[in-house]
């Protein structure tokens, strides 16, 4: 083995990044026969947005009442406001109720109603027209995904599972992905896996504004990725923002987004740094009831903080303080005691929240068997863009996680079936040179690490739940001033698990995501779901399209894409 | 830490820093932190604008659900994430029965997820 170079590493299918989607490929394409690799830049199963989540996942199963696939993608293309690609959304809704089945046979254990005749209990989210999400007691959907997908992806001696390394390129040959090189963060030695098939199943994007509910490791890797690689990326310009995430004081261990079902069930007041209610203000008063839709929280939110009648952390109040005790706890029993631990009593206080980012509607551009446009090159989960079009409904993306999991792990075996093992020894070489080139980079001057901080800020002031024309100018013209830094930042040296490193390559996907999400929001001249312009308020018919951009040596293309629609 | 912030306390942590090489070294840094603000919060602060170079594991960062955090804190093993910072000294080190990979960083994955 060339000392150089690192390991050399051969599978039939690659899963880059092992959250919900990539367990859920891993269990298909090792079924289908295929040889798996699944690896993931932090923990196997541990590390991305599934074991976060909290809440609910979408699916017609009409355990609650009667219910059809067809209404549920009904509710999806109604909520993403003209721009869902149907026939994916269709694959998301039609084959939702197997997935949400068989993770039950493999024991994930869906609460159930034993009253009522011990069936699955589905809860209503908003936007759905009945009873249709199910979940895990109590607020654990998430953890028993993960576990229950780690434990299947356990029993099958074809996958191998690599925790701590994070891929850093596709390796691409005339148009064809033949694997990726990888730094393993422990050594700082470079990695390259040949592959028939790769599958990008790296999550979301959200950890790139400062105000998220993400974990360390959704910064938007597979994007640039797959722009790298000559892929297209879609919808770029919608990022969900959820107007009342928790801001303070800390808590711990607890979705940032639970604030939203206590305003459903108990109204709650939102007050300014005055303490005084604000939200008429900007059109609706709340009256102790939860009336006031997203978008114009958010706004609210965000121009009273900027008008300096913020909340002490720069957000909003939000305050349960006249709701009686018992009430409380006639609605969310265990809770209210987990806040207890952590020292917060709503009866006494009121806590700060500000819109965090919380999904990405937007990624990879895939047709029905999820490949992109550079053959052999899959996606799945978050990573994919469309299906939920220019905003998501509540619970479809644990779903999107597993039924695109499953189907593009099944794509990607079969894709596999007919190659011979590509020999990338060659092809890698430039790839792994930048490995070597960054970890080689010693000395003083702005790390990549304090870089990442400035441009959280700064996507989250110009890019972030309102924009306009100048905002997004002046994040353009930022991004490509940090993006002429990036090849001088220092990286710390040959340390074992050299974060700094990492961080760099952090960054560099970062900034070529940013730029696609700061062009494509600055050309959408108009206000539709997640992406919202102060200077074009309000949704412009002749914008029913998506944008669709590809990378190559001249910088970024951006073009229309008609909206797929169901015939 | 922004100017928003009011701080009322200073932890003063101190960092068993190094590889399994390396002989034993600590280090201290200063933190003013408000209260309910965590070990990791302080880590990562260290991280962002004092010593870039700290290794630390986390993913989460507060969700309490990844468990990467795990370390030695006052001679007690716990997370960094869910445990308050305190004024005066604490001693952050890294779990004592794991191979030390360096700083606050032990071998935590299981062995067959290893490359
Ligand atoms: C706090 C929170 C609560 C949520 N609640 C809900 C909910 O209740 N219902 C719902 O439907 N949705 C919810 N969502 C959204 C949903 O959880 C995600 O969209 C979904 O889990 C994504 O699954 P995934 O497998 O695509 O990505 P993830 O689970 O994020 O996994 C991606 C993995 O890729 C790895 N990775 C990234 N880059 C690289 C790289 N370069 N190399 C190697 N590995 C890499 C990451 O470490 C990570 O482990 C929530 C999200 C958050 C953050
Ligand atoms: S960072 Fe995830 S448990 Fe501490």
């Amino acid at each position: 083995m060339d000392q150089n170079v690192g390991q050399y590493l051969e599978t039939d299918v690659l899963i880059i990044g092992a959250g919900g989607a990539g367990m859920y490929g891993a269990i298909s394409a090792a079924k289908a026969g295929a040889n798996v690799i699944l690896l993931d830049k932090s923990i196997v199963g541990r590390s991305g947005a599934t074991i976060m989540a909290q809440m609910t996942v979408a699916a017609a199963i009409g355990e609650e009442e009667p219910d059809d696939w067809r209404f549920h993608l009904k509710d999806t293309i109604t909520a993403g406001r003209g721009l869902v690609d149907e026939p994916l959304a269709q694959i998301l809704c039609e084959m939702a109720p197997a997935r949400i089945w068989e993770m039950e046979d493999w024991g994930i254990g869906w609460a159930r109603s034993v009253a009522g005749g011990n069936h699955i209990t589905q809860a209503h989210a908003p936007g759905h027209d009945r009873n249709r999400c199910v979940y895990v007691d109590f607020l654990s959907t998430g953890p028993a995904s993960s576990r229950t997908l780690r434990n299947q992806v356990r029993k099958y001696d074809n996958i191998r599972r690599i925790s701590d390394l994070t891929v850093t390129d596709i390796v691409v040959e005339d148009g064809k992905a033949v694997g990726a090189v990888a730094l393993h963060l422990e050594s700082g030695e470079p990695v390259t896996i040949a592959a028939k098939a790769t599958i990008i199943a790296t999550g979301g994007l959200t950890s790139m504004y400062n105000r998220n509910s993400a974990s360390a490791n959704m910064g938007g890797d597979g994007f640039a990725l797959g722009l790298r690689a000559g892929a297209e990326l879609i919808d770029m310009e919608f990022v969900q923002f959820f107007p009342i995430g928790h801001l303070a004081p800390r808590l711990i261990g607890m979705d940032p987004i639970m604030w939203d079902p206590f305003r459903y069930k108990l109204g709650g007041r939102l007050l300014n740094g005055d303490m005084e209610e604000f939200t008429q203000n900007y059109g609706t008063a709340e009256d102790g009831k939860y009336v006031v839709t997203r978008d114009m929280a958010t706004y609210a939110i965000v121009k009273e903080v900027e008008a300096g009648r913020g909340s002490p952390h720069g957000g909003a109040w939000l305050s349960f303080e006249h709701i009686p005790k018992p009430d409380l706890r006639a609605a969310f029993g265990p809770v209210i005691d987990r806040l207890a631990k952590v020292g917060i009593d709503l009866t006494k206080m009121a806590i700060e929240v500000y819109p965090i980012a919380h999904y990405h509607m937007g990624g990879l551009r895939v047709n029905d068997s999820l490949t992109t446009n550079v053959s052999n090159l899959f996606a799945a989960g978050e990573a994919v863009g469309g299906a939920n079009g220019a905003n998501r409904l509540s619970g479809n993306a644990i779903t999107e996680a597993f039924v695109f999991g499953e189907l593009a792990g099944r794509g990607a075996a079969e894709a596999a079936k007919g190659q011979t093992m590509p020999d990338i020894h060659d092809s890698a070489r430039p790839y792994l040179e930048i490995i070597t080139n960054a970890g080689a980079r010693t000395g003083d001057g702005p790390n990549p690490t304090s870089a990442i901080t400035e441009l959280q800020k700064l996507l989250q002031q110009d890019v972030g739940p309102f924009r306009t024309g100048e905002g997004l100018q002046r994040a353009v013209a930022a991004i490509s001033e940090m993006q002429a830094e990036l090849p001088h930042m220092p990286t710390g040296g040959a340390i074992a698990f050299n974060q700094q490193l990492g961080d760099w390559f952090g960054l560099r996907n970062m900034l070529a995501v940013a730029e696609t999400i700061a062009t494509a929001a600055l050309a959408r001249t108009e206000s539709r779901g997640a992406h919202q312009r102060e200077d074009f308020p309000g949704l412009d018919e002749a914008w029913s399209y998506n944008q669709v951009i590809r990378a190559d040596g001249d910088g970024l293309h951006i073009s229309r894409g008609e909206v797929r629609q169901l015939s | 830490m922004s100017e928003t912030q009011s701080a009322k306390n200073t932890a003063n942590l101190k960092i068993r820093r190094g590889g399994p090489e390396q002989p034993e070294r600590h280090e201290t840094f200063d933190f003013p932190f408000e209260d309910g603000q965590s070990v990791l919060d302080a880590l990562r602060w260290i991280r962002g604008n004092k010593d870039a170079s700290l290794a630390v594991r986390y993913s989460c960062i507060s969700a309490n659900a990844c468990k990467e955090c795990v370390m030695r804190i006052d001679g007690r093993t716990g997370y960094a994430c869910t445990t308050p910072l305190r004024a005066g000294e604490m001693l952050i080190e890294p779990l004592p029965n794991k191979r030390l990979i360096r700083d606050l960083v032990t071998d935590t994955l299981p062995p067959d997820e290893r490359l």
